[in-house]
């Protein structure tokens, strides 16, 4: 009996639609959620995260219906979030079917947030997503979609957010995101052997080595990706066999 | 054959709810104690904290007809925070009191390892359970507590190891106890659900 390492598919949306973002800029439709979540299901995919990368105001409405129709799809856990500035926002979210909330620009704009989303749905369901660059010897954390500096050392944000009631941490190095050169196994390790909670690993993967690579070389507990399984690169049953051949625990039965 | 669901407020209730609706058994969420009146099975899911979710059955007026029905033998399903409510307290929310169908408390999960207790972790499970029927003894199960049973008794009915063993269900006649999320393990959750359905008179 071993806690086995989770594969998590992301769903960047735009509310309403997959998307695939290049630098951020051009957004390219790359599917529905509904659809890509029953897929992933059936692949054996461990949890679900599905973001709002636009998360503005107005369309609230729309991502909690998509949270809402992607949580029919699965029998796995649903992790949500983009634009959750609040405890009703959480609520929304959580209704509709998702267990766990990310919080990220709002938790650095008020550091509160996360006490207030914990004491309210327990800190299993709080996921504090950071984005970081390294800066000098170490990582700075970024906000909005990883455009704005916020003088944050990710490690000590890291720390701060746990001390506040996070109860995991999605990681994504701005570094690696898109460029398909594998997981940032030095932040990701770093972090990861310094927080009492679960740390998810993202941005660069590209093949079942990254995966083995941040599981073995950074101990990360989950490792999270888009691009390669939306495009077919490789598979998720792919990422697990090579996994297990490697000795890596992973959920082979669906 | 209706399924009452308890809402009280907390967490993702809609998820069981279709955990049950896709193996076509009906279901209807309880917010209140007339809620509960003619439901053929009780589920309590559970997340968050256990002095919320004692506070708010004694709130909701619940907890004399939740006893009752216990009393009454209706097949009752706890999960993760609702197998905890079976037990008498827990170190989580001192002077809080659970269902007490078990003896003993609900403790943390010594530190050691990574908390919360967040993924899909196999079983030890006990021969002759009812809810594990079918399953193979390698299944996978989600999990995502930092609270655990530790000491169960006779009532155990499978073990999970992390760092310690642990209680991951429980059972008694048709009170039935589950620390893992079964509306959230894929098929080997939906098999633990179906289990649960067959016990129904």
């Amino acid at each position: 009996m071993t806690l086995a390492r989770r594969i998590i598919p992301c769903l960047d949306t735009d509310g309403a639609r997959v998307v695939k973002g290049i630098e951020f800029q051009k957004l390219r439709d790359a599917g529905d959620p509904a659809e890509l979540a029953a897929r992933y299901d059936r692949e054996g995919a461990d949890e679900l995260v599905v973001l709002d990368i636009a998360a503005s105001r107005d369309h609230r409405a729309t991502f909690v219906e998509t949270i809402r129709r992607v949580a029919e799809q699965l029998s796995l856990p649903l992790t949500a979030g983009g634009g959750i500035r609040g405890v009703e926002d959480g609520r929304a979210v959580l209704r509709a079917g998702a267990d766990k909330l990310t919080i990220n620009t709002a938790a650095v704009r008020r550091p509160a947030l996360l006490a207030e989303l914990s004491a309210e749905f327990g800190s299993q369901a709080v996921v504090l997503a950071i984005d970081a660059k390294r800066v000098g010897g170490g990582w700075e954390v970024f906000v909005r979609g990883g455009h704005e500096p916020t003088g944050l050392d990710a490690l000590a944000w890291a720390q701060q957010g746990v001390a506040s009631g996070a109860g995991e941490i999605l990681l994504t190095s701005i570094d690696r995101d898109g460029t398909r050169k594998g997981f940032d196994c030095e932040l990701t390790g770093t972090i990861a052997r310094a927080v009492s909670v679960p740390v998810i690993a993202s941005g660069g993967a590209d093949s079942p080595e990254h995966f083995f690579e941040v599981f073995t070389v950074a101990a990360a507990d989950a490792a999270l990706a888009a691009g390669i399984f939306h495009e077919g690169k490789c598979s998720i049953p792919e990422v697990k066999r090579h996994l297990e051949e490697r000795g890596v625990r992973v959920r082979l039965n669906p | 054959m209706t399924i009452a669901i308890l809402d009280y407020g907390a967490g993702n209730v809609s998820s069981v709810e279709r955990a049950f609706q896709r193996l076509g058994a009906p279901t209807r969420k309880a917010c209140g104690p007339e809620d509960l009146e003619g439901a053929s099975a009780l589920v309590l899911p559970g997340v968050g904290h256990f002095g919320a979710l004692s506070r708010a059955l004694r709130e909701r007026n619940l907890l004399p007809r939740l006893q009752a029905a216990l009393e009454r033998q209706v097949p009752f399903l706890g999960i993760c925070l609702g197998m905890q409510a079976l037990y008498e307290a827990s170190v989580e929310a001192p002077g809080e009191r659970g269902l007490g169908v078990f003896s003993g408390s609900v403790m943390p999960i010594p530190a050691g390892l990574k908390l919360p207790h967040m993924g899909w972790n196999q079983l030890r499970l006990v021969p002759g359970s009812q809810l594990f029927r079918g399953l193979p003894p390698q299944a996978y199960f989600y999990f995502a507590h930092s609270y655990a049973v530790l000491a169960p008794g006779q009532e155990a009915a499978a073990f999970c190891s992390y760092g310690t063993e642990f209680a991951a269900a429980v059972e008694q006649g048709v009170v039935f106890g589950v620390q893992f999320h079964p509306e959230k393990s894929g098929e080997a959750g939906a098999q633990v659900l179906r289990n649960f359905l067959e016990c129904m008179p």
